[in-house]
């Protein structure tokens, strides 16, 4: 591909006035924003608010029907299939097959992105010891406890060694220990370059991104460091912070 | 359950409740009371058997052994009895999708033999919010106004216990906050409630609350209670750094019980030997700048954290 853009770029995603109507309805309204490599960007909005159409189309699922994205690289408007390629993506409601073992999940996706036998089975046994799991390689996932199942269900979306990764709710109804090592595994893997982008309900996992932005009415109100947000709206943390933003929400839906 | 012993039943009794299924124990000898009116919280994540309690209460299923009983009725024998005065709001959106928000309405008023009219008083608060739009398909509203009619339908036949699914999963905070403030008036009116969240912040808003995992109550008390019990100080530690401080903390063999909560971490401290001069120096000398060491009071996660790693 020759029409890769700005590919040596720091800027894993760049949003331009992104917007997407749905008939006379503006999910999302002329969006912009960057975020840079390694970063962890938290995705932050009430219910309604328009973050999953944002997110969608940031995916390459949903072509924006106004303004440009760059993901990865590559344009989300024209490059759907690059897009897709060269991101993962996990959400609370869908991980994994529950009815497939946990080995034969690692090679389905790592099969469905394109990686050999052989660097599929280093990185597994790789993975399988940093999650401490040799014991379970063979078990059905379905059987195994949400909290571990949802930190496989990480590692797995970034397996392929993606630029980005987007995650949506990852740790709802986590428990607490658990909820604290998935965002460890989200650091460890920010280190190695991979850039988050994660949405989320509880407002304490706000405080551990680099930057947060919070989205009321399909445009975003606020962007910045969770300190600077916290200045800004003289707030002590970034519950308050949100609490203040979205109750000028005035869509019906929130 | 012998009714001449019908005084003052609770309004949720539960003796050594255990459910299997196959080799997987959801709930493990459970045992609790509800007294009159008050809102108790079940308080866990997902797969602790908050969902399997909530459906023996209900009489949807049988416990492998043990004794529930609502309003003094048992919940095998009574179930029919049972059924009239609990309203029950199950975890995933369970009305009509293809009726309207009136229509769902109604019909739930109907099969318990009543009307939106003579229970309207109870519902108005929340109903209002979503009747402009009664005419819409239930399968076509938003989250937090499926939310609103779901828990209109469960209260229409205008029980006496309520219980309640973890009604804010996956529901922004603002909308939690909201919620909550329904459940507070719903509560002036007499009406108990039982409700489950994964949400540890929602703890504070009970009376009183019971902590689960695994299908066992790890602590069952008020909220103020739980957080008095904490069994070590604990302390907020900052510094320019997090990640680092996270590692270094834990590395420190007398800090290392330590977990990352928002902008600060929390180490509770179980050894004298650990003093915040101490820590101080120890963390100055990993190369941390602007460190803050501050004593704080625990919150419920804390707690949880505590007492699940037992």
């Amino acid at each position: 591909m020759n029409d890769i853009i700005e590919h040596n770029s720091n800027k894993v995603i760049i949003a331009e006035n992104l917007t997407k109507k749905f008939g006379h309805f503006t999910a999302v309204d002329h969006i912009s924003f960057e975020v840079e490599r390694g970063e962890i960007f938290g995705f932050l909005g009430a219910n309604g608010a328009g973050k999953t159409t944002a997110m969608r189309m940031l995916s390459g699922l949903s072509i924006p029907t106004g303004g440009k994205g760059i993901v990865a690289g590559y344009d989300i408007g024209t490059q759907t299939e690059l897009v897709k390629k060269n991101i993962g993506y996990m959400s609370q409601k869908f991980s994994l097959y529950d009815d497939l073992k946990v080995l034969e999940n690692i090679e389905l996706f790592g099969g469905i992105y394109g990686m050999k036998d052989k660097e599929i089975k280093e990185k597994t046994d790789k993975l399988m010891q940093v999650l401490d799991f040799e014991s379970e390689r063979n078990k059905l996932v379905g059987s195994l406890p949400l909290g571990f199942k949802q930190k496989l269900a990480f590692s797995v979306s970034i397996f392929h060694n993606p630029q980005v990764v987007f995650l949506d709710e990852p740790t709802g109804g986590v428990d607490p220990i658990t909820r604290r090592q998935f965002w460890e595994l989200i650091y460890d893997a920010t280190s190695r370059g991979i850039t988050v982008f994660v949405t989320t309900h509880y407002m304490d996992e706000a405080e551990y991104c680099n930057r947060v932005s919070i989205m009321v009415d399909g445009k975003i109100e606020a962007l910045d460091s969770p300190r600077n947000l916290k200045n800004q709206f003289k707030a002590n943390s970034m519950d308050e912070v949100f609490q203040q933003l979205a109750r000028k929400a005035t869509r019906i839906d929130s | 359950m012998d009714k001449g012993n019908k005084v003052l039943p609770s309004a949720i009794h539960c003796v050594s409740v255990s459910k299997s299924y196959g080799e997987t124990e959801a709930l493990k000898d459970v045992t609790f009371d509800v007294t009159d009116g008050e809102i108790f919280g079940i308080i866990g994540p997902d797969g602790a058997g908050k969902t399997t309690l909530f459906r023996i209460l209900a009489t949807l299923i049988l416990a492998d052994s043990g004794i529930s009983a609502i309003d003094g009725f048992d919940v095998v024998k009574d179930y029919k009895e049972i059924r009239k005065r609990v309203g029950y709001m199950p975890g995933r959106f369970s009305l009509y999708q293809d009726l309207t928000v009136e229509e769902n309405l109604k019909f739930f008023a109907t099969v318990f033999n009543t009307t939106i009219e003579e229970n309207y008083e109870l519902v108005k608060d929340i109903y209002q919010q979503i009747e402009p739009f009664k005419n819409r398909r239930a399968g076509k509203l938003s989250g937090g106004m499926k939310q609103k009619l779901a828990l209109s339908c469960a209260l229409i036949h205008k029980p006496s216990v309520l219980f309640l699914d973890e009604p804010t999963t996956g529901v922004d905070p603002v909308s939690r906050k909201e919620f909550w403030g329904m459940l507070k008036n719903l509560k002036k009116q007499g009406i108990t409630i039982l409700v489950s969240t994964p949400y540890m912040d929602e703890a504070g808003l009970c009376d009183r609350i019971a902590l689960i995992q695994n299908g066992q109550f790890l602590k069952i008390d008020s909220p103020a209670n739980i957080v008095k019990q904490y069994e070590t100080k604990l302390w907020a530690v900052k510094s320019d750094n997090m990640y680092k401080l996270l590692t270094d903390l834990r590395a420190n063999e007398l800090s290392k019980n330590c977990f990352a909560f928002g902008d600060k971490h929390h180490v509770s401290v179980d050894n004298a030997q650990l003093t915040v001069d101490s820590l101080n120096s120890y963390l100055q000398q990993k190369g941390h700048t602007n460190i803050e060491i501050r004593e704080i009071e625990p919150t419920i996660e804390d707690c949880f954290m505590q007492l699940s790693l037992k």
